[in-house]
């Protein structure tokens, strides 16, 4: 951890202001994230994890949603303040992201080649036979056969687990330094995601891509992340190397979600479930956000924010019940 | 790809016959055009060479069977009352009907695309509603007192333009607007609905993220999705136009198809009648053959599922 980190994020506060008041969807959210390294971000739904995600590049669905504080840098370079021109420049260039549904994210009435080759053209400024190699090359790193007839194909010839290569091959294709995946398995049958995931690491460790990946899925956590990120209502709750969090597990909500997998050894059992709903964001109450659903509540939790306790080394809790370890007073 | 499209002339070619074969029998329960041809006082003897001149003594199958023998061979008859080739008449009327439709149909895509894109990526802003306000009015304005409005203001009161006839580009001015007015309000809120459904998809979202200029997001991948249904609902306006035009043309005296088949309507001049239907559903027919040609061009889907 000697080089300075790729991305840091401080503080980040990103809100939408609706007409039923102000919704908090990211309020406070601060990590690093070094080059080449995988940060999953985990979370139930609703809990800020595509938002923040959508707030590193700067596409919060406008008039609704803005950034309202904190800083997100990238190389050193505060993103943030840049201007929307210079903000193009970053996005398929810089920090690529690859979106859920395979079936949607690639334009209907588009062929591959022209969806790929356009982002190239404005990044790369490729023209003609360059541009060709460079848009075949890009497709064939995600295993596409025949890449080049399929250049003049549309996104419904191919199958769902193909066109989630084809929209990675263009997040990939400008050689970015980040990458987002919002749950891009999600949609995809479980053979087809175990496949996609085994490329998504190979790509990884040839490129020295760093990879944000938006997952409820602690098994794909486990397969391919290097470090955690556990989202509640808008802010990170717990956060360490995934090794740290599947052992030590240091949040009651951490604790809860881990309890939620089924174990595959055990034969037939009661499915554990989180009881309560997550809470109204436009409408948080003092104190955590996760106490009224806590089982290890305590007075405190209801009256004050908790404190940000460290249990081991990069491994930090969100709770008032946590006991700090180490080098804390 | 051809052999789809020899499928749809073909099935084309067979609405057409029942077109034709529906026309003749409608007109026939019109009544006979021989009372209205002769004085009420006419003998039984009159009306008798009148119906063996006109060809009506003959029984209904044989009467059809002529017809369209004649048909096939470009020979829709004469009309009742003039006495000339019913073919005459219709080119006569055809360019005009035809003139006034492209016109009014190019007025109503130049403002109904653009205002449509406006106002569904700067959704909510004043030139939205006033877009609206603008589409409402179209959409509920009957023809007939739009175009005699237009004609009190722009004819009457300012003279700028004719109130009525065919004739140089002034001519055409009002009886279009009147026409378009309509259809471009209509196209403008189909353009707005499928841009806005559009611009909420993800490969949108996924465009910009490639960090594509928003004008390229908005041109090259939001339109050639959003004019889909657009391009459907203009081309079956135009041929609409064509038959459909009756009351503007009526209002601005303009010499038209539409109005030639009313008037031959009125004094049951089936020939006429008949033939006039026959060329508005022939160009029914191709437009929406034209139209599914066009859509599965536009739309890859379509087109390689029919290949």
């Amino acid at each position: 951890m000697a080089a300075a980190p790729l991305l840091v994020v401080e503080d980040l506060k990103t809100h939408f202001f609706t007409r039923r008041g102000v919704t908090k969807a990211v309020d406070g959210v601060s990590f690093t994230l070094h080059a080449g390294e995988t940060l999953a971000l985990v979370g139930e739904s609703g809990s800020g994890k595509s938002v923040t995600c959508l707030s590193l590049v700067r596409l919060v669905p406008e008039p609704a949603g803005r950034i309202v504080g904190g800083r997100v840098l990238l190389e050193g370079e505060d993103l943030l303040t840049k201007s929307p021109g210079e903000m193009r420049r970053v996005r398929g260039k810089k920090i690529a992201m690859v979106l859920q549904d395979p079936m949607t994210s690639l334009n209907p009435a588009l062929t591959i080649g022209t969806q790929v080759s356009e982002v190239v053209r404005l990044h790369q400024g490729l023209r003609g036979g360059a541009l060709r190699e460079r848009v075949l090359s890009a497709l064939r790193r995600l295993r596409i056969s025949a890449a080049d007839t399929r250049l003049g194909q549309y996104p419904h010839q191919f199958s769902g687990g193909m066109r989630q290569r084809v929209s990675s091959a263009i997040g990939l294709s400008c050689e970015p330094r980040l990458l987002i995946a919002d749950e891009p398995t999600t949609s995809l049958d479980v053979t087809i995601q175990a496949q996609y995931l085994e490329l998504l690491k190979e790509v990884q460790a040839a490129a020295g891509v760093a990879i944000i990946l938006v997952t409820h899925d602690f098994g794909i956590v486990a397969a391919i992340a290097d470090r955690v990120a556990v989202m509640y209502a808008g802010r990170i709750v717990e956060m360490g190397t995934t090794l740290e969090v599947f052992n030590n597990p240091s949040h009651p909500y951490t604790r809860a979600l881990l309890r939620c997998l089924p174990d595959v050894g055990l034969g037939r059992q009661q499915l554990v479930e989180i009881g309560g709903q997550p809470p109204d964001l436009s409408r948080l109450p003092a104190g955590c956000p996760f106490a009224p659903r806590c089982p290890e509540r305590q007075s405190i939790c209801e009256e004050q924010s908790p404190p940000t306790v460290s249990v081991g080394d990069g491994h930090l809790a969100e709770c008032w019940a946590t006991k700090a370890v180490g080098s804390q007073q | 790809m051809w052999r789809y499209l020899i499928g749809r002339a073909l099935q084309t070619l067979l609405s057409m016959l029942v077109v034709i074969s529906i026309v003749f029998f409608l007109t026939r329960l019109s009544g006979n055009p021989v009372h209205l041809l002769l004085d009420v006082n006419a003998s039984e003897r009159d009306q008798q060479i009148l119906m063996h001149h006109l060809g009506l003594d003959k029984p209904l199958p044989v009467q059809y069977g002529i017809y369209v023998m004649n048909i096939f061979v470009g020979d829709f008859g004469n009309s009742v009352l003039t006495r000339r080739p019913v073919t005459e008449h219709i080119w006569e009327r055809l360019p005009a009907t035809v003139e006034l439709g492209f016109v009014a149909m190019f007025l109503s895509v130049l403002i109904g695309v653009p205002l449509g894109m406006y106002s569904a990526v700067h959704r909510g802003s004043m030139l939205d509603s006033a877009a609206r306000v603008f589409a409402v009015l179209g959409q509920s304005m009957p023809a007939f007192w739009l175009g005699l409005m237009l004609i009190l203001i722009f004819a009457v009161v300012l003279g700028l333009f004719p109130a009525g006839g065919r004739g140089g580009v002034e001519n055409i001015v009002l009886p279009a607007f009147t026409l378009g007015y309509f259809t471009s309000a209509a196209i403008l809120r189909l353009t707005r609905s499928a841009m806005l459904e559009v611009l909420g998809s993800d490969y949108i979202k996924f465009a910009r993220l490639k960090g594509l200029h928003e004008q390229i997001v908005l041109w090259k991948h939001g339109l050639k999705n959003a004019l889909l249904p657009v391009v459907t609902f203009a081309v079956m306006l135009f041929v609409q136009f064509l038959g459909g035009a009756v009351v503007t043309e009526t209002v601005f005296a303009w010499p038209g198809l539409g109005r030639l088949i009313l008037e031959s309507i009125t004094t049951r001049d089936y020939p006429i009648v008949q033939a006039g239907v026959l060329v508005l559903s022939a160009l029914y027919l191709v437009g929406n053959l034209f139209v599914d040609v066009l859509y599965s061009y536009l739309n890859p889907r379509i087109r390689h599922a029919r290949a």
